[in-house]
């Protein structure tokens, strides 16, 4: 009983050591974006007793192309995560509740496409974009990364709509619910939560994908990791304007995510069947 | 009320035939009850009749017409599943009244024919509440209730009870009944349990390994079993069977004695020594060991009073044995 207790205190303390270790670099340059330049390169640095300033977020929203590539960034992952999900929904369904033999093969054929280092199918594709007029267009960027997230997206709502019971849908069939209605009526309010994370994380990597924005887009559709990248050559020493473009880059993801909480661990499930 | 025809109905998944050229009728207003060792097929022979598993050979009539090919919700058949299978994201209201909303009925139509079966189910308290607060009969109720309010042609129940411990199983047992009587509707009823196929089925339907084995009242099918395979599986304790040298006198391979038929005799039957007694209240039922090993269960008076190994002897009238050919088929 005493050794599990003084395991369990061990685990817990090891567990903050590594969430400290992994987040350090955040909080850095959390802290660093609420200090002047001078004191952000000071040696020993300051960890609470320095002159805390909004100055840099001033010179950040006031100096810089931040709006227009929030807008971009928004626009984008908000309109590749629907596209990938308006795709995956259908896809995940087919292959949750009217496997074929190939099912497995097909799920598995889907994530194998994430192995390709996207690298190797850049030029055809900047060429093709290039000769469509795609280049630098919210449309170009959303195509290639609802593409992109599209095998992830399918995968999550597959393992998420398997936990749905089929005979509920089969309820829904008997009582005269179209396909439509079937999914729409009962299987999207029963599987929310695993949309909404599947929505989140779809939604998140698109906002911090940055191979493909910076090579398709140059000013028109630049998002938050082009724009930020940008920043970073002609503001590179000062790290505490800097350090606050990053934060305004990553806040509205934190916001999502804290609304999405909910919906992520909610189980709707519960009493529906046995 | 409907009529449905079953004319050579198989179904394969891959290599595995579940069901085999099934021909069955399916009497109008009546409650036929398939029973039969997991696997058999009648829960398939179920989904298939339901539209939710295709047909792969024959014909289904429902009503004179062929609904092989028809969609589940054009058939005019409720299903009521085993794991009740209700909405969890919508109110018992919601639940009863999907079908007919979608189904484009009126606000006012919904609302009463909603009203109508929560009172006819004593399901009017629980209306504005979400399943995960009811209890399991209470869902059960209410997946009756959704099949009810559509008044669909016929009810299909896919072992509605399984879910429920023994008191409240039989009596949604005998509610099931008592409504499926007092409307008159045909109904189907997939079970294991063979009690249950005895005590609802106006016809029960045995099945073994796809095929139907027998067809017939719950009394026929007790007394005059088609088969060895019928005569086990119908009946508890479970039908006492002897060969060899037991069953020759009675010219046959092999004999079937139901516990209730073998009776205690002073002497002049089969010398046994008494194993283990069962006392429940009304009877007992005694297991004995012949002297060659073979093992009898005997439905005893309540009084039966011999302590474990007794000598006793048991005889039977010649009418209560059943006579089985060396193929397992009845004489």
């Amino acid at each position: 009983m005493r050794s599990s207790r003084k395991s369990s205190v061990l685990f817990t303390l090891a567990a903050w050591c590594a969430a400290l270790l992994v987040a350090f670099p955040l909080l850095w340059a959390l802290l660093a974006s609420f200090k002047t330049e001078l004191e952000a390169v000071a040696v020993p640095p300051s960890l609470v007793w320095f002159d805390w300033t909004l100055e840099n977020y001033r010179a950040v929203l006031s100096g810089s192309d931040y709006g227009a590539a929030l807008r971009n960034s928004v626009l984008i992952a908000g309109g590749s995560s629907a596209l990938a999900l308006g795709l995956a929904i259908p896809a995940a369904w087919a292959m949750a509740f009217a496997p074929t033999a190939r099912t497995r093969g097909t799920l598995l054929w889907m994530l194998s496409t994430k192995m390709l280092p996207p690298v190797g199918a850049l030029i055809p594709i900047f060429l093709f974009y290039r000769d469509t007029g795609l280049l630098d267009t919210h449309l170009g960027v959303i195509l290639l990364l609802a593409a992109g997230n599209l095998p992830i997206a399918a995968w999550m709502l597959y393992a998420n709509f398997r936990e749905v019971p089929a005979e509920i849908l089969e309820a829904a069939r008997m009582d005269g619910a179209s396909l439509w209605q079937e999914v729409a009526v009962v299987l999207a309010p029963m599987a929310l939560p695993g949309l909404a994370s599947t929505f989140f994380l779809v939604f998140t990597l698109a906002w911090n994908e940055s191979f493909w924005s910076l090579n398709v887009t140059s000013t028109d559709a630049a998002p938050l990791t082009a724009f930020i990248a940008a920043w970073s050559s002609p503001q590179g020493l000062f790290w505490a304007r800097l350090s606050a473009a990053s934060m305004l880059a990553i806040a509205p993801v934190l916001v999502i995510g804290w609304f999405c909480q909910r919906q992520l661990v909610r189980g709707l499930t519960f009493g529906a069947v046995k | 009320m409907s009529t449905i025809v079953l004319e050579g109905v198989s179904k394969r998944f891959g290599d595995h035939l579940a069901t085999d050229g099934v021909d069955l009728v399916i009497p109008d207003g009546q409650f036929t009850v398939f029973v039969g060792p997991s696997g058999c097929g009648k829960t398939t022979l179920l989904r298939l009749i339901a539209g939710l598993e295709d047909i792969d050979e024959g014909r289904l009539l429902i009503d004179g017409v062929d609904m092989a090919r028809t969609p589940p919700s054009a058939r005019g058949l409720a299903m009521v599943f085993q794991s009740y299978a209700l909405y969890p994201h919508m109110s018992v209201r919601g639940n009863l009244g999907f079908a007919l909303k979608v189904a484009g009925v009126g606000k006012a139509e919904i609302a009463e024919r909603v009203e109508n079966v929560a009172r006819l189910l004593d399901l009017e308290r629980l209306l504005e509440r979400r399943p995960a607060a009811l209890s399991g009969g209470q869902r059960q109720r209410i997946a009756i209730g959704r099949a009810l309010v559509r008044e669909p042609k016929a009810f299909l129940f896919d072992e509605p009870l399984s879910n429920l411990d023994a008191a409240l199983r039989a009596q949604m047992r005998f509610e099931i009944r008592r409504l499926q009587q007092d409307l008159g509707i045909t109904a189907i009823y997939v079970t294991h349990d063979q009690a249950e196929a005895m005590t609802m089925a106006d016809r029960i339907v045995v099945f073994r390994d796809g095929r139907i084995e027998q067809v017939g009242t719950p009394l026929e099918i007790y007394r005059r079993p088609a088969n060895r395979f019928v005569a086990g599986f119908i009946g508890s304790p479970r039908m006492n069977f002897l060969e060899g040298a037991h069953a020759e006198p009675f010219g046959a391979a092999a004999i079937g004695i139901r516990p209730e038929d073998l009776v205690l005799r002073a002497e002049g039957g089969w010398a046994a020594t008494v194993e283990t007694v069962e006392h429940l209240g009304a009877e007992a039922l005694v297991h004995v060991r012949l002297a060659d090993g073979l093992r009898l269960v005997a439905r005893c008076p309540a009084d039966f009073a011999e302590a474990p190994g007794t000598g006793v002897v048991f005889g039977v009238a010649p009418a209560a044995v059943q006579r089985f050919d060396a193929g397992g088929l009845a004489l």
